[in-house]
Formats: structure tokens, sequence, C-alpha cells
């Protein structure tokens, strides 16, 4: 047992990965020397060489791409995205190919490839470094998209990932890389696709992911003060989803609030709620909520606290699906 | 006919089927070589011809004819051997065939009965891509992973292996092809860069795509570019050899820019007539790269009329197996694309799968009622 932060926790399981299979690369750009912007692969050129941690030319499409062709090859890239809003020049790879080769090929072609994504609000950056692009991905047949809230799933999930042979989204809560957590780093992990569920309660589900778990939990504790006994659910799985586990939580609670900072429009908000008013139909005791991020894009960081779910947004919702 | 474009262009074979000199490439093979890339032309002619009949004929959905390209395709393919590995657009019949496809087999994409499975057969060959320019990227990480590999500059030739990977004039314009030509560059990595610039991309022609030659451009990314003469086989398969041969050393990549002509339409869908005068067809047609083999071959005495009616036969043979094929292959049913949608589906996937089983079986004792429903809706409409 250990304690680290999340981003440390990233970097001792790219370490592991690194080490348990030499056909584990990664690759990204600024990744080497300088071990990312966000440190999360320091040192693992200068113990691993040049060969198996690459710092790419700036091109995110050039990135994906050859990943795709290394992949072909027989190897495992792990691709660092430097932000969230620098994805979409990789896209058209990630979709067409990364996503497909499996499809178009008929199952022969294999595509373990992780894209690592830091991604989210909350740091007071300038433009298209705060973005929640993951809906586009989860909705992308072909793909699994999973995120980790604390440094436990980090270790274990990216390791997980790595090992994986699908093609997987790996987003990272860039705001919660310095919150410190206890770590395992021997005990068994769970699934990597499996929700967990991070706080018991009957009364009112929530259900959210990444850096809003920590959010939710707060929530959950400030809403028992006002004894409403809330369940919060780590999804950690987006694509797919562990359905089971949501509705089990929700059959029993008859209410459900989703929690995300994406935008809310065909966000991971109204597919759970689409499916949860079809499985959980006659337990239900109030219409499924969400609070997510404003249909707008990404504001700037003076007023992003006001366009981020927080606390007392998420109370404000539980207290309406209590009072239906 | 004056052309400053084809000026300086590596030739060793003339339209009329003379051998010429050059003085930086030779083809060294003998002339039963020649005589088997003039067999495969004629037959990935033939196929291409049939398949373009069969989608006029409506068995199907779609094929972009290769017709007027065979010798850029069967002269660099011929200048590849394993390991190396080989990436083509959606043009590539002739290359295919080479490398083992079933004809009947690769029509199965352009009929819709299949994704694109039938390179499983055909070692060192990736899929067709139909997104421009995508698999130049693919081939610079497969060929990333060679020098990984320990396949790159070994004192043993033989050891050594490249990528070729294939596009088009209108593919350089494409961020994923200048971004291959960065990486391919900053890693030396064993890659050649096979542009078939038939001068058309759909109804674009060349000039909006560059202005400059595009074997030019190579050297703005600090690696070689080669222009050759695309309807020569010789000098095809000459200059594809040493950009191989090259990579496979460790030299890292070469473009080279095969000046050919689509002598057909984009795809079965376009109409060239809009976009390019019967003129300029005929200049090109006099540079076809067939029948400059066939003089040639004629004139050594390699081949003769018997040969050529031998070959006659055995693309008739072809076209035939192409053709009764084609209508054969087996219909997909849709159950089967959710197994390879993902390795590990979950149970979202599984139950919507399920649920189309389960409705699809619903039908099972029905009458068909489409033909009712079809005139219900006409009349609604």
């Amino acid at each position: 047992m250990a304690t680290m932060t999340l981003a440390k926790a990233l970097n001792a399981g790219l370490r592991r990965a690194l080490e348990a299979d030499p056909k584990v690369l990664l690759a990204g750009e600024d990744i080497g020397k300088l071990g990312g912007v966000f440190r999360i692969t320091e040192h693992l050129q200068r113990d691993f060489g040049a060969d198996r941690v690459i710092d790419s030319p700036l091109a995110e499409s050039g990135i994906l791409g050859t990943a795709v062709g290394l992949a072909l090859r027989g190897y495992r890239p792990v691709v660092e995205i430097q932000f969230d809003g620098f994805v979409y020049p990789a896209f058209d790879q990630i979709i067409s190919q990364v996503s497909r080769l499996y499809f178009r090929s008929h199952g022969r072609l294999k595509m373990p490839i992780v894209v690592r994504i830091p991604y989210g609000g909350g740091i007071g950056a300038i433009e298209h470094h705060s973005e929640s692009p993951e809906a586009y991905f989860a909705h992308t047949p072909g793909l699994k998209v999973v995120t980790c809230s604390n440094p436990l799933d980090a270790y274990w999930m990216i390791q997980q990932a790595t090992a994986s042979n699908n093609p997987i989204i790996f987003f990272e809560p860039k705001r919660r890389y310095h919150e410190k957590g206890e770590v395992d780093t021997e005990a068994e992990p769970m699934p990597l696709f499996q929700a967990r569920v991070v706080k018991h309660g009957d009364d009112l589900t929530l259900l959210t992911y990444g850096p809003m778990v920590r959010t939710c939990v707060e929530a959950a504790i400030a809403a028992g003060e006002e004894g409403h006994d809330i369940e919060v659910i780590d999804l950690r799985s987006l694509a797919p989803l562990d359905m089971a586990t949501v509705i089990d939580s929700v059959t029993k609670t008859g209410r459900a609030i989703v929690v995300h900072e994406a935008a809310m429009t065909l966000g991971m908000g109204a597919e759970l709620a689409a499916r949860l008013q079809q499985a959980c139909f006659y337990s239900l005791q109030a219409p499924v909520l969400r609070v997510t991020g404003y249909d707008i894009p990404y504001p700037p960081s003076r007023v992003e606290s006001a366009f981020l779910p927080d606390l007392d947004r998420v109370l404000d919702a539980v207290d309406r699906s209590m009072a239906y | 006919m004056p052309d400053p474009a084809v000026d300086d262009f590596v030739q060793l074979l003339t339209p009329d089927g003379e051998r010429v000199q050059h003085p930086d490439f030779s083809f060294d093979g003998s002339d039963d070589v020649v005589a088997g890339y003039l067999r495969e032309m004629i037959l990935a002619r033939r196929f291409d011809n049939e398949a373009t009949a069969l989608q006029r004929k409506g068995e199907l959905g779609l094929w972009p004819p290769a017709l007027g390209q065979e010798a850029a395709q069967v002269g660099s393919v011929s200048a590849t051997r394993l390991p190396d590995y080989v990436f083509p657009s959606y043009r590539e019949h002739a290359i295919a065939l080479h490398l083992g496809v079933d004809p009947v087999e690769m029509l199965s994409t352009f009929r819709g009965t299949a994704m694109v499975p039938w390179t499983a057969n055909a070692e060192g060959l990736h899929l067709y891509s139909f997104v421009i320019g995508t698999q130049t990227l693919h081939a610079v990480g497969y060929a990333m992973g060679m020098q990984r590999d320990g396949l790159v500059g070994n004192a043993d030739p033989a050891a050594n292996g490249a990528t070729i990977v294939y596009f088009g004039d209108g593919a350089t314009s494409q961020g994923d092809v200048n971004e291959a030509f960065i990486f391919a560059a900053s890693y030396t990595a064993p890659v050649v860069f096979f542009c078939q610039n038939n001068q058309y991309a759909i109804s674009e022609p060349i000039a909006l795509q560059s202005k400059i030659p595009l074997y030019r451009r190579a050297s703005g990314f600090g690696f070689p570019g080669v222009r050759v003469d695309g309807n020569d086989v010789l000098a095809v398969q000459a200059v594809t050899a040493w950009a191989l041969e090259r990579a496979r050393r460790g030299k890292g990549p070469t473009l080279i820019e095969a000046y050919t002509y689509r002598m057909g339409a984009h795809t079965t869908s376009d109409d060239p007539t809009k976009y390019r005068s019967r003129d300029e067809t005929e200049q090109w047609r006099a540079r076809d790269p067939i029948s400059r083999v066939q003089a040639y071959l004629l004139g050594t005495g390699a081949i003769d009329q018997a040969w050529l009616d031998a070959v006659d036969a055995e693309s008739e043979d072809l076209a035939v197996r192409v053709r009764q094929g084609a209508v054969a292959l087996p219909e997909p049913r849709l159950e089967e694309f959710f197994d390879h949608t993902v390795i590990d589906p979950g149970e979202v996937l599984l139950e919507q799968r399920d649920d189309y089983l389960e409705y699809e079986a619903g039908f099972a004792d029905h009458p068909d009622t489409d033909a009712e429903t079809h005139a219900q809706v006409q009349e609604a409409f």
C-alpha cells in the first residue's frame, strides 16, 4: 500500500505496463525528456529508451495514424494527446481507422491502442484546455471509453487498458491529477469495464465519472446532513456502460441524477436517462435529472466555476428529485 | 507531344517499345521477367474491365477502375518481397492480384457482401483504405515497428524490409500525407511513398493540388523524390527497387511520383467527359503501358502471337470465373457484424444483437406484406 497522487499512480501504472510487455510503446508530444506537460510519463524515456517512449512531431493525426501502423506490426501503443481540445485533428484516424479496423477486417486485425486524454476543466486554463469530449467517442461503435477518478483506479485501469486488445480512449481528470489516495499495488483490481459503488445509500443515485466523482461524494455527504441517504456510482467505463450496476442501484433508490462536466445535449446523461426510463420505469419515483455543463463552448476561466457542476448544483438537483 | 512535365522523368521503355538508357536507373531483368509483367498487366486489365462490366449490370455497387495504371502497379509491387509490407489505397487491383488476393473475393467489398476481409490470404498486404491518404501514416507506423524489430540496416540484405504505400495525386493535399512525410523523415522510417499521379482527383486536375511537380515536394521534407514514367513498367520497377533497397538499408523514405493517367472514370459513378477532353485521353492512349511492352517483346522475339493467344485465353478464363463468382458471393447476415465490432462486446451490445435476432425471428411465420405496404405508402405520398 502506498499513498500517491493520481498523476504518480498513472506514471507508476505506465511503468509497470512497460515492464510487463516489451511490445508496449508510449508516444506523444513532449512525453520524453519533459515527461509530458503533466509529467505523467516522467523518467519513462530515461528508463525505457527513446525507442519505447517516443517524442512525436506535433501532429495528432500523425500520432494516431502511426499508432495504427505500429499496432498492425504487433505493438501496443499508448499515445498521449496533450489536452482534450487537441484530440480533434486525430478524430478521423480514431473514428475511421482505430475504432473499426477490427470490423473492416472481419475480426482479423486487432487495434490494441490506448489514447490517453487529460480532460475536463477547473484548472483556470485558456480555451481548448478544459473540454470533455467523451460522448463523441462513446457514441462510436468499436471504441471503449474509460475514465478514472482516483489514484487506485488510475494505477490499475491504465494497466488494464494497455493489456486489452481493444482500442481504448482513456480519459484522465486533469484537475484531480494532484489529489492523493491509497494505492494497493498488489491486490487484484476490479474488472476494467465495471462501475463501482463509491458510497452506498437508499434514497437517490448519483451517476457520475472522472472529475465529478469527488464532487458527488461531497454532495452526498452534505445531503446526508439533511437526511438524504445518497448512493454514488463511479461509472468508470462509459463504453460499454455497466448497466447492471446502474439498474440495481436505481431500482433500489427510485431516483437518479447524472452528473458530468460535458454539455448536456446528447451527453452521457441523455443515454443513461433513456436507458433508465426503459429499464426502471416502474421503480422511478422522479424523472432522471441531469447536472452538467451548459450547451455553450467552454467559457473563459473566470466564469468556469459557474459553468461547472459543483456541490451546490448537485444538491439543488437532489432537492428537486427528492421533492418530486 | 510537348509536355514539359515529363522532361525530367525516368523512362527506360518508350511508348514505341524501344529500350532507352537512363544515367541513374537501369532494369536488369531478363525478357522472361518482362513477359511476366506483361501477362500480369493483361490479366489485371481484363479483371478490371470485367468488374466495370459487372457494375454496369448492377452486380456491383461501385467500381474504381485501374485502367491505364497497370504498369505503375505491376512494376512497383514486383520490386517488393517479404518482409516488405504493402499499404494500398483503393484502386490497387493489380497489386492485390499480384500479392495473391482472390479476384472474386476482392469484389465482395464492391458488391456489398463484406467489408475488406480478403487481404487475409495475401501475406504482406494491408486492407484497402477508402479515406484519402489515411494509409500513409499506417505505413510509416508499420515501418517504425520494423525498425524496432531489427528489420532495417542489417548486413544481410535479405533480413531487411520496408513498407510501400500507395496514394494518388489528390491525396498529396491531405494533412495525413504531409504528416506521414514528416514522421517518416524524422524517424528515418523505411517507407516508400508511391504516388500514382493519374492527373485527376475525380474531376480536379493536378494543377489544383500542386503548383510544383509532386516529386519535388520531397526535398522540402528532407528526402529524395523521383518522377518516373508511370506507364513504363521497367522504369517503375527499377526506381521502386532502388527506393525500397534504400529504405531497407536504413537510409529513410523516398517519394516516387509515377506519372500516369487514369484512362477510365474515377469510379463507375463518375463521368469524365464533363471535365476532360477526348483529345487528351487519346494522347495518353498512345502511351499505353501494355502495348509498349508487347511491342518490345515481340520485337526481341521473347514472345510471339501464340504466347499472346495463350494469355488471352487465360484472361478469358479469369473473366468467366469473376463473372460467375461475383454473383455467387455469399450474402451476409447482419448478426455476423455484431460479432466483430469489438473483441469484448459487453452486455449493451449483446442485448441489442439479441433484440435484433428476436425481432427477425418474429417474421418467420408471417407472410411477406412488403408489396401491399409499399402500395399504401406510395398512395399516402
